[in-house]
């Protein structure tokens, strides 16, 4: 479960965010939608305590953040614009060494069985420097996923996915909200991430400007997402 | 404290396999001093008496340049592949990244120090034979990564780090520099431990303060 009640972020005299609130339920898939530099990333990482808030209250899975960011974090998977992962390590090693992170047990089994939900368990002992971007998403996925998180926390997960791969995330998020997990995606593609949420939160200047329902984003058209855009920019 | 020791452990191990593969790093230290060495063994025209006098300050001057090589490396490579981030996002204490990275900064420069000690023992006339001096170059190369690795951690932020660390660096570990230089100086010339004992005590006091200084402000160093 992700709770913010008004939060802000300030960086030096630009407000990247004023008093956003948001709720994101247990099994829930909820999509931060809004143009590059909304505060999308910005919030994402404040959830993922890779930021501090300037005002405003977060808890995450229970945890208040700050204060209890550790706890926060081992229930937390995050998948950023960027794979973290380690280029001269092979995908096998990348995993292992954020199982021992996590202290995941079984790590072996774990770390198999992803590599064969991501389809990279024939490239595990090959190193991450020679994957296509698409390969590195996946291994990022299973990065994610490794110590089974209750929150999911993905900015832009489908960018520079080739269809096959984005496809394979879609039914890999779908399978992990069945299974409980908070999920919150943070994307400007509407079309990509509307079939997979249950609500949208439109972000604008730093602000929640509308929510969406899953009805109204269904018939939602490119230009009324633009329009609602404009609209919500003022 | 087991979780915070298995977390330096897979952050040091993980480090020293990156390396092992790329083998990027210790190779660069490596050629650095190797050509410090020549350098200063064919540019000073000077008797061997002279020679085996400096060539304290020259040995602890190359490592610690190379040292400054190793610690731009290791976190600017994780910065510029938002590997941080995902070190950050770990359930662990974040002083346990520092202590993994300084240890592996460690090892890195001591794997450099073996490899060209020989080397000096040639072209300076240096007996190696001396516990002394093994216990200098644990002490110092300890005390320069500690202190490094915050001051990596603080310019790995920043846009111009390889710049900055060692206009931060060099002033800070000035006293590190001085004392090994002074405590190899008194090993190498064979004035024996008396000698030698205040540079050490200098090297322990910094090699216990620094690590606590790192054990408690990492994780605000590292803080967005």
């Amino acid at each position: 479960m992700i709770q913010v009640k008004n939060l802000s972020k300030r960086f030096g005299y630009r407000m990247a965010l004023h008093g956003v609130d948001l709720h994101v339920r247990r099994g829930e898939v909820v999509a931060l939608l809004g143009p590059n530099g909304a505060g999308k990333s910005t919030l994402l990482r404040i959830l993922a305590g890779l930021a501090q808030p300037t005002a405003g209250r977060v808890q995450v899975d229970g945890c208040l953040l700050p204060q209890q960011a550790a706890a926060a974090r081992a229930q937390l998977g995050y998948l950023g614009h960027q794979p973290l992962l380690y280029d001269d390590l092979t995908a096998d090693q990348n995993l292992d060494f954020f199982a021992r992170l996590y202290n995941v047990p079984a790590p072996t089994q774990r770390i198999t069985e992803l590599l064969e939900l991501v389809a990279l368990d024939h490239r595990r002992r090959e190193a991450v420097r020679g994957f296509s971007r698409g390969m590195q998403q996946r291994l990022a996925l299973a990065r994610a996923l490794l110590h089974r998180p209750r929150v999911l926390l993905l900015d832009e997960p489908h960018s520079a996915l080739d269809l096959q791969t984005a496809d394979l995330l879609d039914e890999v998020l779908r399978a992990e909200a069945r299974a409980g997990a908070s999920i919150l995606i943070a994307s400007h593609d509407l079309g990509r991430v509307g079939g997979l949420v249950q609500r949208a939160e439109l972000l604008a200047d730093g602000r929640i400007a509308a929510t969406l329902p899953k009805a109204k984003l269904g018939r939602m058209l490119p230009a009324h997402y633009e329009r609602a855009l404009e609209a919500a920019n003022g | 404290m087991a979780s915070f020791v298995s977390a330096v452990w897979a952050i040091l191990r993980k480090d020293l396999a990156a390396e092992w593969r790329s083998r990027q790093l210790v190779t660069a230290m490596l050629v650095f001093v190797v050509l410090v060495i020549f350098i200063f063994a064919f540019t000073l025209d000077i008797d061997t008496l002279t020679r085996r006098q400096i060539a304290a300050g020259v040995l602890w001057t190359t490592f610690a340049f190379a040292g400054t090589l190793g610690l731009n490396r290791t976190l600017a490579s994780e910065g510029e592949r938002g590997s941080l981030d995902g070190l950050l996002l770990a359930p662990v204490e974040r002083s346990a990244i520092y202590f993994g990275k300084t240890l592996a900064n460690l090892f890195f420069m001591l794997v450099v120090e073996i490899f060209t000690l020989p080397l000096y023992a040639v072209f300076y006339d240096m007996n190696l034979a001396q516990p002394g001096l093994w216990l200098v170059l644990l002490l110092g190369s300890w005390c320069f990564c500690s202190v490094g690795m915050l001051l990596a951690a603080m310019a790995a932020q920043a846009r111009s780090r390889e710049l900055l660390l060692p206009v931060l660096l060099f002033p800070l570990v000035l006293p590190v520099l001085v004392s090994a230089v002074r405590a190899s100086s008194a090993f190498l010339n064979g004035l024996g431990l008396e000698y030698a004992l205040p540079s050490l005590n200098i090297l322990i006091a910094y090699g216990i303060i620094m690590p606590a200084l790192g054990f408690m402000f990492f994780d605000f160093i590292v803080e967005e």
